[in-house]
């Protein structure tokens, strides 16, 4: 429910460790309000998310702890650099790196040479590789939930993180996305939600 | 959770380093609201020493409360408060170092100039480490409720009004209490006792405030 509309009902779905779950719909049907409630962020109007066999609402920190949300807007500070931003976004989930760890993690997402480069001054791609690269320094953790991740990059970059979800799988980690373009992952076990269908 | 904390404070600490105009508007704002009564009273020693900590006091809420609409705005605009909220650490917990670094950019820089402002009020000499030490105590109380005004009106239509509505009224207590022990001290009384219930307020806002803010902040982002 997103104020008197509904958006979407009668969804019920598990996602098991090595699962890739495809969010797909219309804009405004609802993706981004569906990846929040997975998050704990937002409430469902009735029904409830479980991790574990446990509602995420008496979880909390303990639930947290296992997630990775990358959300539509970038959650970088335009006057960080790549690398202050990479460090802070990672600490502040409780993941510890190393400037090493990060450095590495940015050169490989193609900012090699714009680590120390305040985030403004980069582009709008560019800004998205940044966020992007904590999916680098997240191995251990188990959830990602990756909101239209593949906006605004190039091919080489989509590739780059093609990859990572596809290795992140393959670990045996669940994936959660929205995405607009047809870009295939490789796996076996890929759930697709259409939330055009399913308002009712 | 402490290397979480750590970190807040010196991601804001450095924000406001590269923003420092933001900081330095708080504190030239609070210069020229407590010049302007000298000028504007007239040349009356007598007058200006009695007026002084009220209005140093008054110019210290406005300022505190000029910087608090940005306390969580920023955050909220580019996506960083939903990762703060999404943190392994309690939300409560990183609040308290959002107000940490708060005071420290406003509060503690408006502590450290106001003595030399009062200097204009020709207040005596013992008074001043008096004032000095009532903003010291009442100035983190101010960031404190501040902080959960903001984290209320966030991302609300002229929430800048709505906050001064909000938050003036809850700093009477403090704005009472700390102009108050000015002027204990100035007749020759104590000013232990206001001291102690300045104290007090910080002890009290600091175990609930960051709480209350959290609780409106995940209110405020869903």
């Amino acid at each position: 429910m997103r104020g008197r509309r509904r958006l979407f009902g009668g969804l019920n779905f598990a996602l098991r460790g090595g699962d890739l779950l495809r969010v797909t719909g219309a804009n405004g049907s609802g993706k981004t309000s569906l990846l929040r409630i997975l998050c704990g962020l937002l409430s469902p109007v009735c029904g409830d998310v479980r991790w574990h066999g446990d509602n995420i609402r008496s979880l909390r920190e303990e639930y947290w702890q296992q997630l990775l949300y990358i959300g539509h807007a970038h959650a970088v500070k335009e006057e960080l650099t790549a690398l202050e931003n990479l460090v802070v976004s990672c600490t502040l989930v409780g993941v510890n790196v190393s400037r090493e760890q990060a450095l590495e993690a940015l050169s490989r997402l193609g900012l090699a040479g714009y680590e120390a480069l305040p985030v403004k001054i980069l582009s709008r791609g560019q800004q998205r590789r940044v966020t992007l690269s904590r999916l680098f320094l997240s191995e251990k953790i188990p959830l990602w939930i990756l909101d239209e991740p593949f906006d605004a990059l190039d091919a080489g970059a989509v590739d780059c993180v093609r990859l990572l979800i596809a290795q992140h799988l393959a670990r045996g980690g669940g994936v959660v996305l929205t995405t607009y373009q047809q870009i295939q992952i490789e796996n076996p076990q890929v759930q697709c939600i259409n939330l055009d269908s399913r308002v009712n | 959770m402490f290397t979480v904390l750590r970190c807040v404070i010196y991601r804001d600490l450095l924000l406001a380093s590269r923003r420092w105009a933001d900081v330095l508007t708080a504190l030239v704002f609070f210069v020229i609201v407590v010049s302007l009564f000298p000028l504007g009273v007239g040349p009356e020693p007598n007058l200006l020493r009695t007026i002084a900590p009220g209005v140093i006091w008054v110019a210290a809420l406005l300022a505190s409360m000029l910087s608090l609409t940005r306390m969580f705005a920023a955050d909220y605009a580019d996506g960083t408060l939903e990762q703060m909220l999404l943190s392994a650490a309690p939300l409560g917990a990183i609040v308290a170092a959002k107000i940490v670094a708060h005071w420290l950019v406003t509060g503690l820089l408006v502590v450290l100039i106001a003595p030399v402002l009062a200097l204009q009020f020709d207040l005596h000499q013992p008074l001043l480490g008096t004032l000095t030490l009532s903003l010291l105590l009442g100035t983190p109380v101010l960031s404190m409720i501040g902080a959960i005004g903001a984290a209320l009106t966030l991302g609300l239509r002229g929430g800048g009004a709505l906050l001064s509505l909000l938050v003036l009224p809850l700093y009477v207590p403090v704005l009472i209490i700390g102009a108050g022990s000015v002027d204990m001290a100035a007749v020759g009384l104590g000013a232990e006792a206001h001291f102690l219930l300045l104290a007090a307020l910080l002890v009290v806002a600091a175990a609930f405030a960051p709480w209350a803010a959290a609780a409106a902040l995940r209110i405020s982002a869903e």
